[in-house]
């Protein structure tokens, strides 16, 4: 608990997982699934956090490693009957190796041509898991996994699968709060703030910027793999260049470099369109119309609002949700001061 | 700071009243919903086909329901994403739908799982799951439409008709993606049994680029038929790559989702003539259900939509009225109903045709495919022109890979 060292920071975690813990007991079935895709999101954000926020290395091929977790996992239980507690390390691993391998040219390349390097990653990793049959199961890419058990608890609800993702999701944030604050962590952040001078004072680049894209990809493995075990199945089709780039919106609205900031920003993008969806028909009924009157006008005004709260809360607050976050505490830390 | 401070409270505010926002309960009313996607990817289907659902939901309605009944449907957009596919039946199911529309192929697979265990039936016409036609081992899938293994079965049958023999060359031009690709395993075994010379040609996604394909089948292979089977814009782009090689376009066979208006319009209505495609529900006003969906909309006082009676919107329409005819059957087994009943229901269905809609469409617990009837259609003028009746082709091989596909898992 030396995260954590002053007394009002433990109250708020304590209280944190409490609030985790009882929201189970308030939610239906559909607010437990929109929880648990956020739970989903965030562990993924957090993994390409470290990558992007803290080591300053952009990556646009998040989504192909998590493709590799997920299917690591699928065969692992398919084919060989190993339970999920298994697979989600497992699928981590294999997609740390492969994000290692593809994170070596980021020695010689920084910035947008890494992000091409990343983006040339996806588009691999896409085709290989799709065109080698041994891996994607035949034609359909698509590996159907038993019901994952736990101690003969099958795992076939919206709650008990919450009770699958709310572990490994502490587990995966409580350890990104101690990485970044450890000297591995500070050897990342040199590293982004300026290279050169990282490796003057003794920083071995090479092997730091490797070590970020092995536990980033480890993180999207285990996410990859979790999908998985969510949805009982395996298919590429959740993780392809879209979703890359979705995980980059949330790093970017969540804050660069700050791990709570992920999970605000996998908040946002995945809670943004389903509260949307209420707040277009809530619109629609305050002028009077249908909803099926204007459907394809409110699909797309919903979009444009998307969009458009994005870009306002990015002018407002470039640093993201996570300073947002911070000011507000700020305020009331200081009140009745401005500072 | 000000600033941010109120954004920040408007946005809670924003949030709780968005969540306390609760569905009035109607009484006697059978809830239904779908998926659609008006936006994202395939939106030109989306855009067609989901206000014919709701067109036909509303038209029972005006008759009385079903039974008395009315139903209540509830659309979601899903922009075609998986996480938000799972997210809107996750609410459809919480406010007690008892037969859903599932729109996509990947939703469909991140579904069944699921359409499993909460016992609710699911409708995917046209969206692939080729295997779940055995209605025994996937109880609460129905795919309701020719998969695309009965869809590639029927594009060879109608080229044996056409009087291919040992030694046809035919190309399959697929999308690289599994619903693509789900195709491959048939066309390869008919070729097998018929002694057809079959080569494949894969279009990455996003498909608007083809050109060293179609040289290749056009120059190279010097194929005598063409199977496509694309999605999206990438049909257009095909039409006119063939165009401009020279290739015959009657000799071009696109699958379901190549055969739309907004396909040919893309390429252009003149480029495009003679080009086939497949229908599993058919195109033209000339049907009393379209026709009463016309006089609805002129007795409400609006002015009918252009798309009414084309490719996509028909489909639609087919869409409402199964899930109509299943509920209606359904209520046999008594009140409340559930999704099991429904699933009851559709099984029950015999003979459905629609007026002219379908070939009669029969529905088995061993078949939730109801046949694999498709009809091919042409492109003359400006309209798809049916060149054929209802047909189907190579039904003991298209069982053959279920079983087969079935076994496996």
């Amino acid at each position: 608990m030396a995260l954590y060292p002053l007394p009002l920071a433990m109250a708020s975690y304590a209280l944190g997982v409490a609030l985790l813990l009882t929201i189970p007991l308030v939610s239906d079935s559909h607010t437990m699934a929109i929880v648990n895709l956020i739970g989903l999101a965030a562990i993924g954000a957090i993994g390409l956090n470290i990558l992007t926020g803290y080591t300053g290395q952009v990556s646009l091929g998040h989504g192909a490693f998590m493709m590799v977790g997920a299917y690591t996992a699928a065969i692992l239980s398919a084919r060989y009957g190993m339970p999920f507690w298994v697979g989600l390390p497992a699928g981590g691993a294999v997609a740390a190796a492969v994000g290692t391998f593809f994170g070596i040219p980021s020695l010689r390349i920084k910035g947008l041509y890494l992000a091409i390097a990343t983006l040339a990653a996806q588009f691999i990793i896409e085709w290989c898991i799709n065109h080698i049959p041994w891996i994607s199961g035949g034609v359909q890419s698509t590996i159907y996994v038993p019901t994952p058990a736990f101690l003969g608890w099958e795992i076939n609800t919206e709650y008990r699968r919450y009770f699958m993702i709310l572990p490994v999701f502490m587990l995966a944030y409580v350890a990104a709060q101690n990485l970044v604050r450890s000297r591995v962590g500070r050897a990342f952040i040199a590293i982004r703030d300026r290279d050169v001078a990282a490796e003057i004072i003794g920083v071995d680049v090479f092997k730091y910027k490797l070590l970020a894209f092995a536990v980033s990809s480890f993180y999207a493995g285990v996410a990859g793999a979790l999908w998985t075990y969510y949805l009982k199945i395996a298919n590429y089709e959740h993780f392809i260049l879209s979703t890359s780039i979705s995980y980059l919106a949330m790093v970017i609205i969540g804050g660069l470099g700050s791990v709570l900031g992920s999970v605000f920003g996998a908040t946002f993008i995945t809670l943004l369109p389903i509260v949307l969806v209420y707040v277009v028909e809530g619109i629609a009924s305050l002028f009077g119309f249908t909803y099926f009157a204007i459907a394809d006008f409110l699909a797309n005004l919903r979009l444009i609002i998307f969009g458009g709260l994005i870009i306002l809360f990015l002018a407002i607050e470039p640093e993201g949700l996570y300073r947002m976050w911070g000011n507000i505490k700020r305020y009331f830390r200081f009140w009745p001061f401005s500072y | 700071m000000k600033a941010k401070g109120w954004l920040a409270v408007v946005v809670i505010a924003a949030l709780v009243a968005a969540l306390s926002v609760v569905a009035a309960d109607a009484k006697h009313a059978i809830k239904v919903g779908g998926q659609c996607d008006r936006t994202g990817a395939t939106k030109l289907v989306g855009v067609e086909i989901c206000p014919a659902v709701t067109d036909y939901i509303r038209l029972v309605n005006k008759k009385g329901g079903v039974m008395g009944h009315t139903l209540e449907y509830t659309e979601i957009e899903h922009e075609y994403r998986v996480d938000r596919g799972v997210e809107a039946y996750e609410r459809l199911k919480r406010d007690g739908a008892v037969a859903v529309l599932d729109y996509g192929t990947p939703i469909v697979y991140a579904l069944t799982p699921r359409h499993m265990e909460d016992k609710i039936p699911a409708i995917t016409p046209g969206f692939g799951r080729a295997d779940s036609t055995d209605g025994e081992v996937w109880p609460y899938i129905f795919p309701m439409a020719a998969s695309y293994w009965s869809q590639a079965a029927g594009a060879l049958q109608y080229i044996k008709e056409k009087g291919a023999k040992k030694g046809t060359k035919i190309a399959y031009l697929y999308f690289d993606n599994p619903a693509g690709r789900e195709g491959i395993p048939m066309m390869e075994r008919v070729a097998k049994k018929e002694g057809y010379e079959i080569r494949l040609f894969a279009v990455p996604p996003p498909g608007l680029e083809m050109g060293p394909q179609v040289i290749d089948i056009t120059r190279r292979m010097r194929a005598d038929w063409v199977v496509g089977h694309l999605f999206g814009r990438s049909p257009s782009v095909s039409i006119k790559e063939f165009r401009k090689a020279g290739f015959p376009l009657d000799r071009v066979i696109s699958l379901v989702w190549g055969a739309g208006e907004a396909d040919v319009e893309a390429a252009g209505w003149d480029v495009s003539q003679g080009y086939l495609g497949l229908q599993f529900a058919a195109v033209g006003r000339n049907l009393p259900a379209i026709q009463e969906i016309i006089k609805m909309y002129r007795d409400e006082g609006k002015e009918v939509p252009k798309y009414v009676g084309g490719v996509y919107y028909n489909r639609g329409v087919l869409i409402g009225a199964i899930l109509a005819e299943g509920i209606r059957l359904g209520l046999q087994f008594g009140e409340p109903l559930t999704g099991e009943k429904v699933k009851r229901g559709y099984e029950q269905i015999k003979n459905f045709t629609l007026g002219g809609f379908l070939p009669p469409l029969t529905v088995t617990p061993q078949d939730h495919e109801g046949g694999g009837w498709v009809r091919v259609y042409q492109v003359k003028g400006k309209e798809w022109v049916p060149v054929t009746d209802w047909i189907r082709g190579y039904r003991d091989e298209v069982f053959k890979l279920v079983n087969e596909a079935n076994k496996k898992k």
